[in-house]
Protein backbone atom coordinates (compact mmCIF):
# COMPACT_ATOMS: atom_id res chain seq x y z
CA UNK A 1 0.00 0.00 0.00
CA UNK A 2 1.21 3.38 -0.97
CA UNK A 3 0.13 5.40 1.62
CA UNK A 4 1.30 4.68 5.74
CA UNK A 5 -1.03 3.52 7.83
CA UNK A 6 -0.90 1.92 11.27
CA UNK A 7 -4.53 -0.12 12.23
CA UNK A 8 -6.10 0.77 16.16
CA UNK A 9 -6.78 -3.02 16.75
CA UNK A 10 -2.95 -3.68 16.98
CA UNK A 11 -0.24 -3.60 19.02
CA UNK A 12 3.18 -2.66 18.10
CA UNK A 13 6.64 -3.10 18.56
CA UNK A 14 9.58 -0.69 18.76
CA UNK A 15 11.07 -2.64 16.21
CA UNK A 16 8.74 -1.97 13.87
CA UNK A 17 6.40 -5.18 14.50
CA UNK A 18 2.57 -5.58 14.96
CA UNK A 19 1.11 -8.01 16.94
CA UNK A 20 -2.89 -8.77 16.73
CA UNK A 21 -3.44 -10.73 19.86
CA UNK A 22 -7.16 -13.19 19.83
CA UNK A 23 -7.76 -14.72 23.32
CA UNK A 24 -4.44 -17.02 23.50
CA UNK A 25 -2.84 -16.80 20.22
CA UNK A 26 -1.16 -13.75 18.13
CA UNK A 27 -0.60 -13.06 14.87
CA UNK A 28 2.48 -11.10 13.75
CA UNK A 29 3.94 -9.31 11.13
CA UNK A 30 5.87 -5.83 9.79
CA UNK A 31 4.34 -2.70 10.19
CA UNK A 32 3.96 -0.54 6.77
CA UNK A 33 6.86 1.61 8.22
CA UNK A 34 9.20 -1.47 8.18
CA UNK A 35 8.30 -2.66 4.89
CA UNK A 36 8.69 0.82 3.35
CA UNK A 37 11.99 1.06 5.01
CA UNK A 38 13.06 -2.06 3.32
CA UNK A 39 11.51 -1.81 -0.17
CA UNK A 40 10.42 -4.20 -2.06
CA UNK A 41 10.49 -7.65 -0.58
CA UNK A 42 12.21 -10.28 -2.55
CA UNK A 43 12.24 -13.05 0.30
CA UNK A 44 10.78 -14.62 3.32
CA UNK A 45 12.05 -17.48 5.15
CA UNK A 46 9.46 -18.43 7.81
CA UNK A 47 10.69 -20.69 10.71
CA UNK A 48 9.01 -24.14 11.50
CA UNK A 49 6.00 -24.90 13.54
CA UNK A 50 6.40 -25.85 16.69
CA UNK A 51 9.79 -23.08 16.93
CA UNK A 52 9.85 -21.16 20.42
CA UNK A 53 9.68 -17.14 19.92
CA UNK A 54 11.05 -14.87 22.33
CA UNK A 55 9.64 -11.51 22.91
CA UNK A 56 12.01 -8.83 21.86
CA UNK A 57 14.05 -11.66 19.93
CA UNK A 58 14.41 -12.36 16.14
CA UNK A 59 12.25 -15.10 15.02
CA UNK A 60 12.80 -15.13 10.98
CA UNK A 61 14.38 -12.93 8.38
CA UNK A 62 13.02 -11.02 5.63
CA UNK A 63 14.90 -9.48 2.61
CA UNK A 64 14.55 -6.75 0.20
CA UNK A 65 16.27 -6.64 -3.08
CA UNK A 66 18.86 -4.57 -1.19
CA UNK A 67 19.47 -6.24 2.52
CA UNK A 68 18.28 -8.49 5.20
CA UNK A 69 16.39 -7.59 8.16
CA UNK A 70 15.69 -9.49 11.58
CA UNK A 71 12.06 -9.88 12.04
CA UNK A 72 11.33 -9.01 15.68
CA UNK A 73 9.11 -11.42 18.06
CA UNK A 74 6.58 -8.73 19.68
CA UNK A 75 5.37 -11.64 21.80
CA UNK A 76 7.09 -14.91 23.53
CA UNK A 77 5.21 -18.31 22.78
CA UNK A 78 4.92 -21.14 20.40
CA UNK A 79 4.37 -20.74 16.45
CA UNK A 80 1.30 -22.39 15.92
CA UNK A 81 0.80 -21.70 12.19
CA UNK A 82 3.31 -19.76 9.72
CA UNK A 83 1.81 -17.80 6.12
CA UNK A 84 3.26 -20.26 3.53
CA UNK A 85 1.90 -18.17 0.92
CA UNK A 86 4.75 -15.63 1.54
CA UNK A 87 7.01 -18.24 0.15
CA UNK A 88 5.80 -17.39 -3.78
CA UNK A 89 4.83 -13.88 -3.03
CA UNK A 90 6.99 -12.21 -0.58
CA UNK A 91 5.77 -8.85 -2.17
CA UNK A 92 2.62 -9.00 -0.58
CA UNK A 93 4.29 -7.85 2.86
CA UNK A 94 4.68 -4.86 0.90
CA UNK A 95 1.20 -4.51 -0.90
CA UNK A 96 -0.65 -5.50 2.93
CA UNK A 97 1.64 -5.95 5.54
CA UNK A 98 -1.51 -6.24 8.80
CA UNK A 99 -3.31 -8.57 6.18
CA UNK A 100 -2.31 -11.39 3.39
CA UNK A 101 1.37 -10.12 4.47
CA UNK A 102 1.06 -11.61 7.91
CA UNK A 103 4.25 -14.22 8.87
CA UNK A 104 3.24 -16.16 11.83
CA UNK A 105 0.83 -16.94 14.66
CA UNK A 106 1.58 -18.29 18.49
CA UNK A 107 0.25 -19.47 21.27
CA UNK A 108 1.46 -16.82 23.37
CA UNK A 109 3.05 -18.13 26.54
CA UNK A 110 2.25 -15.22 28.48
CA UNK A 111 -0.37 -12.86 27.55
CA UNK A 112 0.65 -10.05 30.14
CA UNK A 113 3.73 -9.38 27.99
CA UNK A 114 0.99 -7.61 25.26
CA UNK A 115 0.83 -5.41 28.14
CA UNK A 116 4.34 -3.93 27.47
CA UNK A 117 3.54 -3.34 23.72
CA UNK A 118 2.73 -0.05 21.80
CA UNK A 119 -0.76 1.26 21.11
CA UNK A 120 -1.46 2.94 17.72
CA UNK A 121 -1.18 6.30 19.13
CA UNK A 122 1.94 5.38 20.90
CA UNK A 123 3.41 3.84 17.73
CA UNK A 124 2.67 6.37 15.52
CA UNK A 125 3.71 9.20 17.91
CA UNK A 126 7.30 7.10 18.56
CA UNK A 127 7.69 6.97 14.40
CA UNK A 128 7.55 10.89 14.43
CA UNK B 1 29.92 3.35 10.00
CA UNK B 2 28.44 5.69 7.56
CA UNK B 3 29.49 9.51 7.57
CA UNK B 4 27.02 11.75 9.54
CA UNK B 5 24.71 13.50 7.38
CA UNK B 6 26.21 16.90 7.88
CA UNK B 7 29.16 15.73 6.06
CA UNK B 8 27.70 14.27 3.10
CA UNK B 9 28.16 15.64 -0.53
CA UNK B 10 25.50 16.36 -2.57
CA UNK B 11 25.12 16.11 -6.41
CA UNK B 12 23.67 19.11 -7.98
CA UNK B 13 20.82 16.90 -8.97
CA UNK B 14 19.75 16.88 -5.06
CA UNK B 15 16.68 18.34 -5.16
CA UNK B 16 15.30 16.78 -8.49
CA UNK B 17 16.02 13.22 -6.07
CA UNK B 18 13.54 14.97 -3.13
CA UNK B 19 11.11 16.03 -5.46
CA UNK B 20 11.41 13.10 -7.50
CA UNK B 21 10.51 11.23 -4.05
CA UNK B 22 14.01 8.88 -4.15
CA UNK B 23 15.18 7.73 -0.87
CA UNK B 24 18.51 9.04 -0.13
CA UNK B 25 21.07 6.72 1.60
CA UNK B 26 24.67 7.71 1.87
CA UNK B 27 27.36 6.49 -0.29
CA UNK B 28 30.87 6.65 -0.62
CA UNK B 29 31.05 10.07 1.22
CA UNK B 30 27.79 11.23 -0.91
CA UNK B 31 24.39 11.62 -0.47
CA UNK B 32 22.62 9.76 -3.08
CA UNK B 33 19.04 8.10 -4.79
CA UNK B 34 18.93 4.50 -4.03
CA UNK B 35 15.45 4.05 -5.23
CA UNK B 36 12.53 6.17 -6.54
CA UNK B 37 9.73 4.23 -7.22
CA UNK B 38 10.91 0.56 -6.84
CA UNK B 39 14.48 -1.23 -7.58
CA UNK B 40 12.41 -4.05 -9.65
CA UNK B 41 10.46 -1.11 -11.40
CA UNK B 42 13.43 0.94 -12.58
CA UNK B 43 15.40 -1.78 -13.12
CA UNK B 44 12.91 -3.31 -15.54
CA UNK B 45 12.90 0.33 -17.10
CA UNK B 46 16.26 -0.27 -18.30
CA UNK B 47 16.22 -3.39 -19.24
CA UNK B 48 13.35 -2.95 -21.72
CA UNK B 49 13.22 1.31 -21.89
CA UNK B 50 15.33 3.78 -20.98
CA UNK B 51 16.49 4.68 -17.22
CA UNK B 52 18.47 7.50 -16.28
CA UNK B 53 21.24 7.39 -13.41
CA UNK B 54 22.87 10.60 -11.55
CA UNK B 55 26.37 9.33 -11.16
CA UNK B 56 27.98 12.60 -10.27
CA UNK B 57 29.80 10.96 -7.15
CA UNK B 58 32.18 9.63 -9.80
CA UNK B 59 35.40 11.03 -9.91
CA UNK B 60 37.56 12.73 -13.25
CA UNK B 61 41.20 13.17 -13.43
CA UNK B 62 42.25 14.98 -16.55
CA UNK B 63 45.71 13.71 -18.11
CA UNK B 64 47.06 15.86 -21.16
CA UNK B 65 50.35 16.69 -22.66
CA UNK B 66 53.30 15.77 -24.72
CA UNK B 67 53.57 12.14 -22.83
CA UNK B 68 50.08 12.24 -21.45
CA UNK B 69 49.75 8.22 -23.28
CA UNK B 70 52.74 7.50 -21.63
CA UNK B 71 51.75 8.17 -18.30
CA UNK B 72 49.01 6.80 -18.68
CA UNK B 73 50.66 3.40 -20.25
CA UNK B 74 52.28 3.45 -17.25
CA UNK B 75 49.62 3.76 -15.18
CA UNK B 76 46.58 1.50 -16.37
CA UNK B 77 46.68 -2.19 -17.34
CA UNK B 78 45.20 -2.15 -20.76
CA UNK B 79 47.41 -1.03 -24.34
CA UNK B 80 46.45 3.08 -23.71
CA UNK B 81 48.14 3.72 -27.24
CA UNK B 82 45.36 1.74 -28.40
CA UNK B 83 43.02 3.97 -27.86
CA UNK B 84 41.99 6.01 -30.92
CA UNK B 85 41.29 9.49 -30.57
CA UNK B 86 37.37 9.73 -29.80
CA UNK B 87 37.72 6.03 -28.10
CA UNK B 88 37.10 4.52 -24.64
CA UNK B 89 38.86 1.99 -22.94
CA UNK B 90 38.28 -0.01 -19.51
CA UNK B 91 41.22 -0.65 -17.18
CA UNK B 92 42.47 -1.54 -13.87
CA UNK B 93 44.91 0.58 -11.70
CA UNK B 94 47.33 -1.72 -9.88
CA UNK B 95 49.89 -1.39 -6.83
CA UNK B 96 53.51 -3.00 -8.41
CA UNK B 97 52.08 -5.88 -6.71
CA UNK B 98 48.95 -6.16 -8.36
CA UNK B 99 46.48 -5.19 -5.91
CA UNK B 100 44.00 -3.70 -7.19
CA UNK B 101 43.49 0.28 -6.80
CA UNK B 102 40.49 0.93 -8.53
CA UNK B 103 39.03 0.49 -12.23
CA UNK B 104 38.75 2.65 -14.46
CA UNK B 105 37.37 3.97 -17.99
CA UNK B 106 39.53 6.29 -20.31
CA UNK B 107 38.42 8.55 -23.11
CA UNK B 108 40.85 9.94 -25.08
CA UNK B 109 39.26 13.27 -26.21
CA UNK B 110 42.75 14.44 -28.18
CA UNK B 111 45.89 12.66 -28.71
CA UNK B 112 47.48 14.42 -25.73
CA UNK B 113 44.10 14.50 -24.17
CA UNK B 114 42.22 12.53 -21.92
CA UNK B 115 40.06 12.16 -19.26
CA UNK B 116 39.97 8.88 -16.75
CA UNK B 117 36.63 8.08 -14.78
CA UNK B 118 36.84 6.91 -11.11
CA UNK B 119 35.07 5.06 -8.38
CA UNK B 120 33.82 8.06 -5.83
CA UNK B 121 35.53 6.21 -3.05
CA UNK B 122 38.72 5.96 -4.38
CA UNK B 123 39.02 9.63 -6.25
CA UNK B 124 41.09 11.05 -3.63
CA UNK B 125 43.75 8.15 -3.80
CA UNK B 126 43.93 7.59 -7.39
CA UNK B 127 44.57 10.98 -8.14
CA UNK B 128 47.14 11.17 -5.90
CA UNK B 129 48.42 7.86 -7.55
CA UNK B 130 48.46 9.83 -11.14
CA UNK B 131 50.43 12.48 -9.82
CA UNK B 132 52.73 10.99 -7.98
CA UNK B 133 54.19 9.53 -11.25
CA UNK B 134 53.24 12.60 -13.29
CA UNK B 135 56.79 13.69 -12.65
CA UNK B 136 58.43 11.60 -14.83
CA UNK B 137 56.71 12.48 -17.64
CA UNK B 138 55.39 15.50 -19.81
CA UNK B 139 52.10 15.32 -18.71
CA UNK B 140 50.09 17.07 -16.35
CA UNK B 141 46.97 15.49 -14.33
CA UNK B 142 44.02 17.53 -13.21
CA UNK B 143 41.29 16.76 -10.80
CA UNK B 144 38.47 17.03 -12.37
CA UNK B 145 36.05 16.21 -10.39
CA UNK B 146 34.15 19.29 -9.48
CA UNK B 147 33.89 20.31 -12.64
CA UNK B 148 31.49 17.39 -13.88
CA UNK B 149 27.75 16.12 -13.05
CA UNK B 150 27.50 13.01 -14.70
CA UNK B 151 24.28 11.13 -16.08
CA UNK B 152 24.01 7.41 -17.04
CA UNK B 153 20.96 6.88 -19.35
CA UNK B 154 21.30 3.46 -20.21
CA UNK B 155 18.59 0.86 -21.80
CA UNK B 156 17.86 -0.02 -25.34
CA UNK B 157 15.68 3.25 -25.99
CA UNK B 158 18.71 5.62 -24.77
CA UNK B 159 20.37 6.54 -27.65
CA UNK B 160 17.43 7.10 -29.80
CA UNK B 161 16.25 9.34 -26.99
CA UNK B 162 19.64 11.14 -26.54
CA UNK B 163 19.67 11.63 -30.14
CA UNK B 164 16.13 13.04 -30.21
CA UNK B 165 17.74 15.95 -27.69
CA UNK B 166 20.86 16.16 -29.09
CA UNK B 167 22.79 18.19 -32.05
CA UNK B 168 23.94 15.19 -33.44
CA UNK B 169 24.68 11.56 -34.19
CA UNK B 170 25.28 9.12 -30.50
CA UNK B 171 29.16 7.99 -31.02
CA UNK B 172 29.46 4.18 -31.84
CA UNK B 173 29.78 1.95 -28.94
CA UNK B 174 33.08 3.30 -26.63
CA UNK B 175 33.62 6.10 -28.16
CA UNK B 176 32.87 9.63 -27.33
CA UNK B 177 31.86 13.02 -28.85
CA UNK B 178 31.27 16.63 -27.64
CA UNK B 179 27.61 17.68 -28.68
CA UNK B 180 24.70 20.01 -27.55
CA UNK B 181 21.88 18.21 -25.40
CA UNK B 182 18.93 20.43 -24.82
CA UNK B 183 20.65 23.33 -24.73
CA UNK B 184 24.25 22.18 -23.18
CA UNK B 185 27.02 21.28 -24.14
CA UNK B 186 28.18 18.19 -22.80
CA UNK B 187 30.75 14.68 -23.54
CA UNK B 188 28.58 11.76 -24.67
CA UNK B 189 30.38 8.57 -24.25
CA UNK B 190 28.57 5.67 -25.43
CA UNK B 191 29.76 3.28 -22.05
CA UNK B 192 27.41 2.37 -19.35
CA UNK B 193 27.43 -0.39 -16.57
CA UNK B 194 24.51 -2.53 -16.96
CA UNK B 195 24.66 -4.75 -19.88
CA UNK B 196 22.36 -2.57 -22.14
CA UNK B 197 22.94 -0.09 -24.59
CA UNK B 198 23.41 3.62 -23.83
CA UNK B 199 25.46 6.80 -23.09
CA UNK B 200 27.31 8.59 -20.39
CA UNK B 201 27.08 12.06 -19.95
CA UNK B 202 29.27 14.78 -18.45
CA UNK B 203 27.79 17.96 -17.74
CA UNK B 204 28.80 21.49 -16.32
CA UNK B 205 27.45 20.69 -12.64
CA UNK B 206 25.50 23.95 -13.03
CA UNK B 207 24.02 23.27 -16.00
CA UNK B 208 23.38 19.27 -15.13
CA UNK B 209 19.17 20.13 -13.71
CA UNK B 210 18.55 21.06 -16.90
CA UNK B 211 19.38 18.36 -18.64
CA UNK B 212 17.79 16.28 -16.12
CA UNK B 213 14.73 17.67 -16.90
CA UNK B 214 14.67 17.66 -20.54
CA UNK B 215 15.78 13.81 -20.13
CA UNK B 216 12.91 13.29 -18.21
CA UNK B 217 10.30 15.17 -19.90
CA UNK B 218 11.56 12.85 -23.28
CA UNK B 219 10.69 9.51 -21.06
CA UNK B 220 13.85 8.72 -19.22
CA UNK B 221 12.75 6.71 -15.81
CA UNK B 222 14.87 7.80 -12.95
CA UNK B 223 16.86 5.14 -11.43
CA UNK B 224 18.91 4.86 -8.24
CA UNK B 225 21.89 2.91 -6.91
CA UNK B 226 19.93 -0.20 -6.08
CA UNK B 227 19.21 -0.90 -9.84
CA UNK B 228 22.36 0.00 -10.86
CA UNK B 229 23.49 -2.68 -8.24
CA UNK B 230 21.18 -5.53 -9.49
CA UNK B 231 21.77 -4.74 -13.26
CA UNK B 232 25.80 -4.84 -13.69
CA UNK B 233 25.66 -8.11 -11.53
CA UNK B 234 23.53 -9.76 -13.77
CA UNK B 235 26.04 -9.05 -16.19
CA UNK B 236 28.62 -9.72 -13.97
CA UNK B 237 30.58 -6.46 -14.15
CA UNK B 238 32.85 -5.99 -10.57
CA UNK B 239 32.29 -3.72 -8.24
CA UNK B 240 35.28 -2.21 -6.56
CA UNK B 241 34.66 -2.34 -2.98
CA UNK B 242 32.99 -5.47 -3.21
CA UNK B 243 34.47 -7.71 -5.87
CA UNK B 244 37.72 -5.52 -6.50
CA UNK B 245 40.29 -4.57 -3.82
CA UNK B 246 43.79 -3.85 -3.40
CA UNK B 247 43.92 -7.84 -1.64
CA UNK B 248 43.72 -9.29 -5.25
CA UNK B 249 44.87 -8.77 -8.33
CA UNK B 250 43.48 -8.30 -11.38
CA UNK B 251 43.76 -12.30 -12.64
CA UNK B 252 42.21 -13.37 -9.83
CA UNK B 253 39.03 -11.11 -10.43
CA UNK B 254 38.96 -12.53 -14.04
CA UNK B 255 39.92 -8.94 -15.66
CA UNK B 256 43.33 -10.61 -16.93
CA UNK B 257 41.52 -9.59 -20.41
CA UNK B 258 42.04 -6.00 -19.87
CA UNK B 259 45.94 -6.06 -18.87
CA UNK B 260 48.71 -6.07 -21.51
CA UNK B 261 51.69 -6.44 -19.50
CA UNK B 262 54.18 -6.13 -22.34
CA UNK B 263 53.41 -2.06 -22.26
CA UNK B 264 55.42 -2.51 -18.65
CA UNK B 265 52.45 -0.74 -16.78
CA UNK B 266 52.76 -0.54 -12.65
CA UNK B 267 51.94 -3.92 -11.30
CA UNK B 268 52.88 -5.49 -14.73
CA UNK B 269 55.46 -8.16 -13.38
CA UNK B 270 52.86 -9.43 -10.70
CA UNK B 271 50.50 -9.77 -13.44
CA UNK B 272 52.36 -11.41 -15.52
CA UNK B 273 53.74 -13.90 -13.18
CA UNK B 274 50.36 -15.05 -11.99
CA UNK B 275 48.36 -15.01 -14.95
CA UNK B 276 52.08 -17.72 -15.89
CA UNK B 277 51.77 -19.72 -12.60
CA UNK B 278 48.03 -19.92 -12.77
CA UNK B 279 46.20 -17.90 -9.64
CA UNK B 280 45.07 -19.86 -6.51
CA UNK B 281 41.10 -18.68 -6.71
CA UNK B 282 39.18 -16.56 -8.99
CA UNK B 283 36.13 -14.50 -9.37
CA UNK B 284 33.41 -16.74 -10.57
CA UNK B 285 29.56 -15.93 -11.05
CA UNK B 286 26.90 -17.89 -9.20
CA UNK B 287 23.10 -18.78 -9.13
CA UNK B 288 21.32 -20.22 -6.43
CA UNK B 289 19.55 -23.09 -7.16
CA UNK B 290 16.65 -22.91 -4.93
CA UNK B 291 15.51 -20.40 -2.13
CA UNK B 292 17.94 -17.67 -0.93
CA UNK B 293 20.03 -14.73 -1.91
CA UNK B 294 23.67 -14.68 -1.41
CA UNK B 295 25.08 -11.79 0.13
CA UNK B 296 28.68 -9.96 0.40
CA UNK B 297 31.05 -11.68 3.03
CA UNK B 298 28.76 -15.12 2.99
CA UNK B 299 31.70 -17.85 2.70
CA UNK B 300 31.68 -20.53 0.25
CA UNK B 301 31.58 -24.28 2.19
CA UNK B 302 35.30 -25.81 1.50
CA UNK B 303 36.72 -22.14 0.99
CA UNK B 304 35.61 -18.62 -1.28
CA UNK B 305 33.80 -15.77 -0.11
CA UNK B 306 30.76 -14.33 -2.04
CA UNK B 307 31.74 -10.73 -3.19
CA UNK B 308 28.73 -9.92 -4.67
CA UNK B 309 25.20 -11.00 -3.88
CA UNK B 310 21.48 -10.11 -4.86
CA UNK B 311 17.72 -11.43 -5.99
CA UNK B 312 18.20 -10.88 -9.65
CA UNK B 313 14.94 -9.34 -10.78
CA UNK B 314 15.18 -10.56 -14.42
CA UNK B 315 16.07 -14.52 -13.53
CA UNK B 316 13.72 -14.48 -10.15
CA UNK B 317 16.69 -16.37 -8.73
CA UNK B 318 19.84 -15.52 -6.23
CA UNK B 319 22.58 -14.61 -8.01
CA UNK B 320 26.48 -13.64 -7.27
CA UNK B 321 30.07 -13.49 -7.36
CA UNK B 322 32.41 -15.12 -5.70
CA UNK B 323 36.33 -16.13 -5.50
CA UNK B 324 36.16 -19.62 -5.66
CA UNK B 325 39.30 -22.12 -5.76
CA UNK B 326 40.26 -22.02 -9.43
CA UNK B 327 39.51 -26.00 -9.55
CA UNK B 328 35.89 -24.53 -8.95
CA UNK B 329 35.20 -22.13 -11.06
CA UNK B 330 34.32 -24.07 -14.32
CA UNK B 331 30.66 -23.35 -15.49
CA UNK B 332 28.75 -26.34 -13.74
CA UNK B 333 30.43 -26.75 -10.99
CA UNK B 334 27.80 -26.96 -8.08
CA UNK B 335 28.96 -24.90 -4.61
CA UNK B 336 27.28 -24.42 -1.53
CA UNK B 337 27.47 -21.19 0.14
CA UNK B 338 26.53 -20.19 3.84
CA UNK B 339 23.69 -17.76 4.13
CA UNK B 340 23.80 -16.76 7.73
CA UNK B 341 23.93 -20.69 9.19
CA UNK B 342 21.71 -22.07 6.08
CA UNK B 343 23.53 -23.84 3.78
CA UNK B 344 21.88 -22.82 -0.23
CA UNK B 345 22.79 -24.53 -3.18
CA UNK B 346 24.85 -22.30 -6.42
CA UNK B 347 25.67 -23.54 -9.72
CA UNK B 348 28.74 -21.63 -11.75
CA UNK B 349 27.75 -20.31 -14.72
CA UNK B 350 29.23 -18.66 -17.43
CA UNK B 351 29.72 -15.02 -17.57
CA UNK B 352 27.10 -12.54 -18.19
CA UNK B 353 24.09 -14.36 -16.10
CA UNK B 354 21.42 -12.69 -17.95
CA UNK B 355 21.42 -11.48 -21.90
CA UNK B 356 18.45 -10.67 -23.67
CA UNK B 357 18.95 -13.93 -25.70
CA UNK B 358 18.56 -16.00 -22.42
Amino acid sequence: MAEASYPEDLLYHPEHDWARVDGEEATFGITWYAQDQLGEVVFFDPPAVGTAVTKDEPYAEVESVKAVSDVFAPLSGEIVAVNDDLGDKPEVINDDPYGAGWMVRIRMSDTAEADALMDQAAYTQSLS
Amino acid sequence: MAASPETLRRTPLYDRHEAAGAKLVPFAGWEMPVQYTGIRDEHQAVRTDVGMFDVSHMGQIETRGRDAAGLLQRLLSNDVRKIPEGGAQYSVLCREDGGILDDLFTYRLAEEHFLTVTNAANHRGDFDWFARHAGDFDADVVDRADDYAMLAVQGPRAPELVRSLSDGRVPARFHCCQRTLAGVPMLVCRTGYTGEDGVELLIDPDRAPQVWDALVEAGATPAGLGSRDTLRLEVCFPLYGNDLSTDRGPIEASLGWCCKEATGFIGSEAVARTREGGPREKLAPFVIDGPGIPRQGNPVVGGGEVTSGTMSPSLGVGIGMAYLPVDRTEPGTRIEIDVRGRTRDGIVKKKPLYSKEA
